[in-house]
């Protein structure tokens, strides 16, 4: 079914304006039934797996049972998020468990500094970025023109 | 039980939405990698006090092709000349391309990767003992020479899950979120009342308020990624979610501009990716890093096998790395003649490489495996899960998959665009406004393309999207400050536009209620049924798996008599929420470039791209006749089509 989401451990995020798995799907999919307070995906079969909703989801609410049409029934890939690392728990259909922690972030979150008033361009007509002025790059031409 | 005659899903869509009505000086319309890049450049070029809008469908965070995350960078060039970037290129896009933007975007691409490690993205390192350590010990940085971590000549391993969070962080950072709208789909470009061909705006939607934006802009940028599930794919239950390239990017680039009259160029490249079947994982580093070799059913290399039929197409066959199609050639050979599946043999690989290994180092190699599908294609993983499939132990099928159109990976169809102002670009790949050449802008005047939109120029990827999109924000800066005292002034009044937008809401509830169920009604169709019709039609007549990639002109004819009746049926789209409102839209953005795609084909009268796809009627590479670019023009007025030849310049030798 692609996504789907455990009625035990959704909680609708609790009413709040938006959800987060509504919030961050690319493809439009997960919405919350307000009368019941809990997501769904509405339409299994334009779901990428991506796990954006998975990784977002504040209760561990939704995990991904793989596409009927391809994958046999059995096999799980969970992942848990943290601010620099993900963890993710490969089961197999037989049974075996394969553990894999990969970094995914070497700086906090929201530290980005996007520098506008320091790397203010100062000549617009030229083709350099704005880096590429403050460290005075030299662009490069081609080596040799073709025919000349 | 409520009989099923009503609308759908959980935010239906009323007649009477809200028109919201935005002037702005410079539009970016789409999150992706591109408008990212342009997102964060904007405001050091722009001048004091100029208003920028930016609008997503989605969340910047996960939206476009990068949303799950990428395991490489494809394009950092570091020690490599941009010369030679586009040899490469040129070679494997079958010698028709741009090779002003090409070694354009490979001058300055470094620039972007450098910016992402700044920003905190993990990038793999070689030491100076030869060592390779991930992104999140330390090494030092790219920028003061330290070597990345190469699974070919011009990619780098990144552990990269989080590689849309950071650049979407540094755009919104740069932008201020207060100048974007997530969850506004953009329906149709609007060009001025009074300037000929010069760009004025744009009409949108609120995917979550029934609410419809109606936007002025001066400049604007269109990089709405590629177009995915336009040819019916080879699984077509749950599974016709797992394509290859994103589903959410529906040819929305391609559409809104070619209807607004921007020229188009090579629509009829398509990318054919051979990739694990079904799962569509990367196949890119079990080749490159891993050297695992693909093979037939009796355990032949068949790329060796094959050799001669490479000579057949000089020089894109015979280079070191021969064109990307023609590997799909060769394999298609195999899997016709009855010698499939076809295997990656993952266990020889891997058994190579831990040859000299300790216990922990295979560890680790079998880390880095999986994380190349964790990283950017987890449904892989589901699928080795859910088959027991361990890559140690047995290989994995690979496959070509369903045609996907796109101009920044490896493909090249796209909108035509100027070249950089440089004295070495030709003229014939200017377009003066004003006298003005501005980088990127489309035969439109104000109207700017990146990452997927711009044509004859694949093999950007990620990070030359991003450089490319920084590039045109300096472009549109130039171009705002040249044309400051340009009032765009719409050429259709709000309410029009608006009644354009929900006419399939109209004609939902018009007729919903004359069957007692929602999507079988003979007075509309519903997205999803129009979506299975479109891809019915291009798998069976525009060179789909159906026939093995093969058409003919009475193919493409027997398509475009089809098409039309679909073209005309797209005035009948109906839906009930909001959801479906964007489906609606997403589907008719699909139409428009397959009519694209497929009116290409027919005009270019040879197989350009063997592997990718084949004129039956026209079986061969036509050098003399055909080295040329095919452009395309909609005259929106005269409401007609032009399809033409351009002149390809070479510029780099050989
Ligand atoms: C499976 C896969 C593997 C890849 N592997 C690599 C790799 O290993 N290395 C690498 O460097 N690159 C890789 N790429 C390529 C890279 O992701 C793309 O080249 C790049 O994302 C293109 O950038 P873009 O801005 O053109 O499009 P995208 O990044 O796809 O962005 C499109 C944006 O437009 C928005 N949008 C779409 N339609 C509308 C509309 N109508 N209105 C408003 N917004 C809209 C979308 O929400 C999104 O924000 C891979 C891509 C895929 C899918
Ligand atoms: S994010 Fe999780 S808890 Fe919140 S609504 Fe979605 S599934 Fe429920
Ligand atoms: S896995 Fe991705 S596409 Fe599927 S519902 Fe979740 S966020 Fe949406």
């Amino acid at each position: 079914m692609p996504s789907f989401v455990d009625p035990a451990k959704c909680d609708g995020c609790k009413g709040g304006e938006k959800t987060a798995c509504m919030y961050i799907c690319p493809s439009d999919l997960m919405v919350l039934n307000v009368e019941a307070m809990k997501a769904y995906n509405q339409e299994p079969d334009q779901c990428w797996e991506c796990y954006s909703c998975v990784k977002i989801c504040p209760q561990g609410a939704i995990s991904v049972r793989p596409y009927s049409d391809i994958v046999p029934l059995g096999g799980i890939v969970q992942p848990m998020m943290s601010s620099d690392s993900i963890m993710w728990t490969i089961q197999f259909r037989n049974g075996n468990l394969q553990r894999f922690k990969f970094p995914i972030r070497t700086t906090p979150e929201g530290s980005i500094d996007p520098k506008n008033a320091a790397h203010k361009g100062k000549d617009l007509a030229s083709e350099r970025l704005s880096d590429e002025e403050v460290d005075n790059v030299t662009l490069k031409r081609p080596i040799a023109i073709h025919g000349k | 039980m409520a009989l099923p005659n009503k609308p759908a899903g959980e935010l239906p869509a009323t007649l009477d939405p809200a028109i919201v009505e935005l002037d702005t000086d410079i539009l970016i319309v789409g999150g992706g990698m591109a408008a990212c890049g342009t997102a964060y450049e904007i405001k050091k070029w722009a001048p004091e006090g100029t208003k920028i809008l930016l609008t997503d469908k989605a969340a910047l965070e996960r939206s476009g092709a990068v949303a799950q995350g990428l395991s490489a960078i494809n394009t950092y060039l570091g020690e490599n000349t941009p010369d030679d970037y586009v040899r490469m290129i040129r070679n494997d896009l079958m010698g028709i391309v741009r090779e002003d933007l090409i070694f354009d975007c490979g001058r300055h691409v470094d620039r972007s990767v450098y910016l992402f490690e700044e920003w905190g993205l993990p990038i793999w390192k070689t030491l100076e003992d030869g060592k390779t350590v991930d992104g999140a010990q330390g090494a030092p940085i790219l920028k003061i020479g330290t070597k990345p971590v190469r699974s070919g000549r011009w990619q780098i391993m990144i552990n990269g899950e989080s590689y849309k969070r950071i650049v979407a962080e540094a755009a919104k950072a740069a932008l201020g979120s207060e100048n974007i709208i997530e969850r506004c789909f953009i329906v149709k470009l609007v060009l001025d009342k009074n300037e000929p061909n010069r760009i004025a705006g744009a009409v949108g939607f609120s995917v979550r308020e029934n609410k419809v934006y109606v936007i002025k802009a001066n400049a604007m940028l269109v990089a709405c990624g590629g177009a995915v599930n336009v040819f019916r794919p080879r699984s077509t239950g749950e599974g016709m979610g797992r394509c290859w390239y994103p589903v959410w990017n529906a040819g929305s680039t391609y559409t809104m501009c070619q209807e607004v009259g921007a020229e188009m160029t090579m629509m009829e490249n398509r990318f054919v990716p051979a990739r694990f079947k079904d799962g569509y994982g990367p196949v890119g580093a079990w080749f490159l890093l891993f050297k695992a070799k693909a093979t037939n059913t009796l355990g032949e290399n068949y790329m060796a096998t094959n050799a001669e039929m490479l000579k057949q197409y000089p020089p894109y066959g015979l280079a070191k790395v021969p064109a990307s199609c023609l590997r799909n050639h060769l394999m298609l050979k195999e899997m016709r003649e009855g010698r499939g599946p076809i295997y990656m043999d993952t266990p020889t690989a891997l058994k190579n490489l831990s040859a000299n290994m300790t216990p922990k180092e295979v560890k680790h190699l079998l880390a880095e495996a999986w994380e190349d599908f964790l990283d950017m294609s987890v449904g892989q993983a589901g699928l080795w899960a859910g088959t027991n499939t361990e890559p140690e132990k047995v290989g994995s099928e690979i496959m070509p998959t369903e045609p996907y159109l796109l101009g920044s990976h490896s493909g090249c169809c796209g909108i035509w665009v100027a070249g950089p102002n440089e004295d070495w670009v030709p003229d014939a790949y200017k377009i003066p406004y004003k006298g003005k050449n501005y980088k990127g802008m489309t035969t439109v005047n104000g109207l700017f393309t990146a990452g997927d939109g711009t044509g004859a120029s694949g093999h950007k990827f990620s990070s030359g999207s991003h450089a490319e999109g920084r590039q045109v924000a300096k472009s549109m800066s130039r171009f705002f400050t040249d044309n400051k005292d340009f009032k765009p002034t719409l050429n259709q009044s709000a309410k029009e536009l608006a009644d354009i937008v929900y006419k399939p809401v109209k004609t939902f509830m018009e007729h919903y209620q004359k069957s007692t169920a929602a999507d079988v009604n003979p007075n509309y169709i519903k997205p999803a049924g129009f979506q299975r019709r479109l891809m019915k039609i291009t798998d069976e007549y525009g060179a789909g798996i159906a026939t093995s990639y093969v058409t003919s002109k009475a193919m493409l004819d027997r398509a475009f008599s089809l098409l039309g009746m679909l073209r005309e049926d797209s005035e009948k789209m109906a839906a009930g929420d909001l959801h479906e409102l964007l489906r609606a839209w997403e589907n008719y953005h699909r139409l428009g470039t397959v009519e694209s795609h497929l009116r290409h084909i027919l005009f270019r009268e040879e197989s350009r791209y063997p592997g990718f796809y084949y004129r039956s009627d026209f079986d061969l590479v036509d050098e003399k006749n055909w080295k040329c670019f095919v452009n395309s023009k909609y005259d929106p007025a005269k409401k007609e089509w032009s399809v033409f030849k351009k002149d390809y310049i070479q510029i780099i030798p050989d």
